[in-house]
């Protein structure tokens, strides 16, 4: 299929629809709009239903219950939205329901601003929701990687019965870049042991729901998803390396500062500066194990982020002590510059000599 | 030998953890008597709520999901359009419906989602304890109350059933009582049309059922109903607030 010229928030959109998602309940919030404006126009074009829900509170238990009778739904919003929802992200977690959630981060805490952030790392891999619970979350770092994500979101969701957030910025949202749709082998899921459609010809309900008031029943519900977790772990890890193996210094970046840091590796490289770049698709489950193969050759690791620093704790469990692991970013919607960058590596390099 | 009475088979053959003279068994019955009066448990798909009836969703042989306080409105919203054949019913409380859910229930009927709502008022949050509800009656002890509703400070009851028919979009809004034969009588009427309003696609119904909570009252079950019958009634009065049937 011939590629076309489409803005990050519509990309998801198109996307979202070619994977087979009909549903789709949203709420205004800034850096994310043409997302659900697109599927306003795009959904009754195939049937779809978009419903513009009174709250994010609203749209993610609308998401709830159409997730609950087996169909594919999305939401979106943005990181003060995504704060709202957390209540109804913990309880189709702990449903078990698949969705996918878009968060086009923008800088907080609180309101914040408008501005592309990460600052949403800790919220999206570490809980955010209350209880013992996981999402799949995915960093696309070009429109195109954006469009193959939400497509492989909703077969990760549906596989797993976990809701998978994709995680982007308001740089990734508003920037226009060509894209394809590849066709995706459509894969069959049986919901028919949970999804509430109407009892029919069954002997017994299906129940959808997340309370467990005996301690013991929770407890084994809890060991059923870690166990969930352990098996998404043990399959699911995305990521990318580049110039990783004779690099001095290791950064590490994901979404729209890993393609900062890919223009400072030739950058370095012309001061003699040898630079590599791992760069985590997959939030969570994080590839820990990959920093392992090249904390013996690097010198240190640079964890380069839009937020005041919350990867960089990921990459110093993963890195376990081995090496040093500095931390680099810029808040608030500023975005880390190439020269910014290359300074902080000229720093650690002086420090290490 | 002919069956006169028999359990309806809308409702599970288990016992429900309800405490003696609690009406929600009653309003159980009644919901589950119009499921099968319709015919309609095999595409019939509940919301519990939060509170004394979270366990509705066992309580119901129907397929049923679980919601988060207040939230059962959004959720019905998100069944109902995914399957727009099957049947939907939010079975609330007050604390649920009309105060962390005032949201909720108020676009859900805006929008008209063709649903039906069993909205129970007992005036109190019953599974917590006895707390002060969004429909304690001013002067009403409760255990967040205890010199009785203040409504200088904790303002006045919502009558939502009242609230719900200055909106354009419900079909359907009626207050009923479950504390004599002739509101029990009135209530499976009202709870059938609300279905039956579904079925037919005429939009969003609501039944708001005056009801009683003997525990946290702190009243036998015959006083709870005489409580009712002088106190609520007059705060809260019966009637049918909207019926789009009737306005034609």
């Amino acid at each position: 299929m011939a590629r076309k010229l489409m803005k990050g928030n519509e990309a998801i959109g198109e996307a979202a629809i070619r994977a087979g998602c009909h549903l789709f309940f949203g709420y205004p919030i800034t850096p994310q709009n043409e997302l659900p404006e697109y599927m306003s126009k795009r959904l009754p074009e195939v049937d779809g239903v978009f419903v513009q829900a009174e709250s994010e509170v609203s749209a993610i238990n609308m998401v709830y219950g159409a997730a609950g009778t087996g169909s594919r739904v999305m939401t979106s919003s943005s990181s003060p939205g995504i704060s709202l929802k957390q209540e109804g992200i913990s309880y189709i977690a702990g449903a078990e329901l698949p969705c996918v959630i878009v968060n086009i981060v923008r800088g907080g805490p609180g309101l914040g601003g408008i501005q592309p952030a990460q600052s949403d790392y800790f919220q999206s891999t570490k809980g955010g929701g209350h209880g013992d619970y996981r999402l799949i979350v995915l960093a696309p770092s070009t429109v195109q990687e954006m469009v193959d994500l939400v497509q492989e979101a909703f077969d990760l969701a549906d596989k797993y019965r976990n809701p998978v957030m994709v995680l982007g910025d308001g740089m990734l949202g508003q920037m226009m870049e060509p894209v394809e749709f590849k066709e995706r082998e459509k894969l069959d899921f049986d919901h028919s042991s949970w999804a509430t459609v109407g009892i029919g010809d069954r002997e017994t309900p299906n129940i959808v729901n997340s309370l467990y008031l005996d301690p013991q029943e929770l407890e084994d519900h809890n060991i059923k998803l870690q166990k969930k977790y352990d098996e998404i772990t043990k399959n699911e890890i995305r990521y990318d390396t580049y110039n990783c193996d004779d690099a001095d210094i290791i950064l590490v970046a994901y979404g729209t500062t890993a393609r900062i840091v890919q223009d400072v590796i030739p950058m370095a490289a012309e001061q003699g500066i040898k630079l590599g770049l791992i760069k985590p698709i997959t939030l969570w489950p994080f590839p820990y194990d990959v920093f392992k193969e090249y904390s013996d050759s690097a010198k240190a690791f640079l964890s380069v982020e839009m937020s005041m620093g919350q990867m960089v704790e990921d990459v110093k469990l993963a890195v376990n002590g081995k090496k040093p692991v500095h931390f680099y970013g810029r808040s608030g919607g500023m975005i880390p510059t190439p020269e910014g960058i290359l300074g902080k590596v000229n720093e650690i390099l002086g420090g290490l000599k | 030998m002919a069956v006169l009475f028999k359990r309806p088979e809308a409702l599970a053959d288990i016992n429900t953890h309800y405490c003696p003279g609690c009406t929600h068994g009653i309003i159980h019955r009644l919901v589950a008597e119009a499921i099968d009066a319709l015919d309609i448990r095999e595409k019939t798909i509940g919301i519990a709520p939060v509170g004394c009836s979270v366990f509705a969703y066992k309580y119901f042989n129907c397929d049923m999901q679980e919601a988060a306080h207040g939230r059962a409105p959004a959720v019905a919203t998100g069944i109902k359009r995914a399957l727009p054949e099957s049947i939907v019913f939010t079975y609330q409380g007050d604390g649920d419906l009309a105060s962390i859910g005032t949201a909720e229930i108020i676009h859900a009927a805006a929008r008209n989602e063709n649903m039906t709502v069993i909205f129970v008022n007992n005036a109190i949050y019953g599974m917590t304890g006895g707390q002060m509800a969004p429909t304690t009656l001013p002067k009403q002890r409760t255990t967040t109350s205890p010199y009785g509703r203040d409504v200088a400070t904790a303002g006045n009851p919502l009558k939502m059933s009242e609230m719900l028919a200055t909106l354009d979009g419900p079909a359907f809004i009626t207050r009923t009582t479950v504390h004599d034969i002739k509101g029990i009588n009135r209530t499976k009427k009202a709870i059938e049309k609300a279905f039956k309003n579904q079925v037919e696609k005429k939009g969003f119904s609501l039944v708001e059922i005056l009801s009683t909570c003997p525990t946290n009252w702190g009243m036998t079950p015959v006083e709870s109903m005489q409580w009712l019958e002088s106190n609520m009634i007059d705060y809260f009065p019966l009637g049918v607030y909207k019926d789009i049937e009737e306005e034609k």
